[in-house]
């Protein structure tokens, strides 16, 4: 529980108690317990399949596996791909409906600022239209990515920060170990 | 292949067969558009003919010819084995006249074609029983498929967020550049025959 502040534990109390602030320790239950309303329109959607199921896992070790189908019993709206004009009334509404506090991340480049889709139909970027906490750019992103985004998410939470933030493209130290490029290359 | 079926069609249609040509495989015959729908029915009803089979319906602007949208049809026979493209031309450069009859009556599956037609390139089809979009929302203006309409003009449904009501910049920031995805750059969306005269509507719905 290294993200409370101010935590003393009395040590002559057999039971023990802590204290801790307020917004500290809500920010702490509230990052652990995300209920997610997947909003999934596209491709990316097979990636959100692959970051949620098994092998990666990247949501049940966070605390927010459990989705939530209905907006007013979900704090975490994941839009998950291309949202077209058509759709974006629609989007709006579900944010409107989700309970404060609510956070939203957009997940893909289509998502993010419309991808490739520069024309007459998709929305350039859900930040048009609601706002965003976390962007993570991919197409589709790879689920560590994701995992980043999430993890990065949870920061936010736990901080009470609101402004926007977007994952950082990062490198894979396997892989460069591997291509021999980096100085821990074991020679 | 199916050669005979544009000799049919060139036998019977006579002058209304404007141009047939079989490159590929692919035999196609250009027919003026009045004759469209008894040309379909030909194709559809003679035991010769037999196309049973409706594959695609499709238009394309052409802006520098007259007619300039064109309208393509493939068709299959199932009970012969081969098939046939249909083409005609409609609709002068404002569009006027931008209307054929629908061959729903034939084939029932080209309803939701013929509506992508009406919807992305503005075709007219006459008798069609329900010619309403089908891919863009009601509220939408114009037709995105025809080479004019200007490439990056949007149509929201709802107002976008403004830089206020976000309280922050909403300029695509790294690595989500203006131009991403299109390293031509916007200069270059016009078509290079409409480059005069069209000027007007160009460039003003930049602000997406
Ligand atoms: S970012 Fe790529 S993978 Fe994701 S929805 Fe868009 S096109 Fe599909």
């Amino acid at each position: 529980m290294g993200e409370l502040k101010q935590v003393t534990l009395d040590a002559s109390e057999s039971s023990g108690f802590a204290t801790t602030k307020l917004d500290a320790l809500l920010g702490w239950a509230r990052k652990w317990s995300l209920f997610k309303y997947p909003f999934v329109t596209a491709c990316c959607g097979m990636e959100f399949m692959a970051v949620t199921s098994p092998r990666f896992d990247g949501t049940a070790r966070f605390g927010a596996e459990a989705p939530r189908f209905s907006p007013r019993q979900s704090d975490l709206l994941w839009v998950v791909g291309t949202i077209s004009q058509r759709q974006a009334p629609v989007l709006k509404r579900i944010y409107e409906q989700m309970m404060e506090p609510k956070w939203v991340l957009a997940f893909g480049t289509c998502a993010s600022c419309g991808g490739f889709y520069d024309n007459y139909t998709t929305v350039p970027g859900i930040d048009k239209i609601i706002p965003c906490d976390v962007y993570i750019p991919g197409c589709p992103p790879r689920p560590e990515a994701v995992i980043d985004g999430l993890m990065l998410l949870q920061d936010k939470i736990a901080r009470g920060d609101k402004t926007p933030g977007i994952v950082k493209p990062r490198e894979d130290p396997a892989s460069l170990v591997k291509l021999r490029l980096s100085k821990d290359s074991g020679q | 292949m199916s050669e005979r079926v544009l000799a049919a069609l060139k036998q019977k249609f006579a002058a209304d067969v404007l141009l047939t040509h079989s490159q590929f495989g692919d035999d196609t015959a250009v027919v003026a558009p009045s004759s469209w729908k008894a040309v379909c029915t030909f194709l559809r009803s003679d035991p010769e003919m037999g196309f049973d089979m409706f594959v695609d319906l499709c238009g394309v602007d052409y802006p520098t010819r007259d007619p300039r949208v064109e309208v393509v049809l493939h068709l299959r026979s199932m009970v012969h084995g081969h098939r046939v493209r249909v083409k005609t031309s409609v609709g002068d450069e404002d569009l006027d006249g931008c209307e054929v009859d629908s061959v729903t009556s034939l084939w029932p599956g080209a309803d939701w074609f013929e509506r992508e037609v009406y919807d992305l390139v503005g075709v007219h089809f006459r008798g069609h029983p329900d010619l309403r979009r089908i891919l863009m929302y009601p509220e939408f203006e114009g037709h995105p498929l025809l080479k004019d309409y200007p490439a990056d003009r949007t149509q929201p449904l709802i107002p976008y967020r403004t830089e206020a009501e976000a309280g922050l910049p909403l300029e695509k920031l790294a690595p989500f550049g203006r131009d991403e995805g299109m390293p031509f750059g916007r200069g270059l969306t016009k078509p290079a025959a409409l480059a005069s005269g069209h000027d007007d509507h160009a460039m003003k719905h930049g602000d997406n």
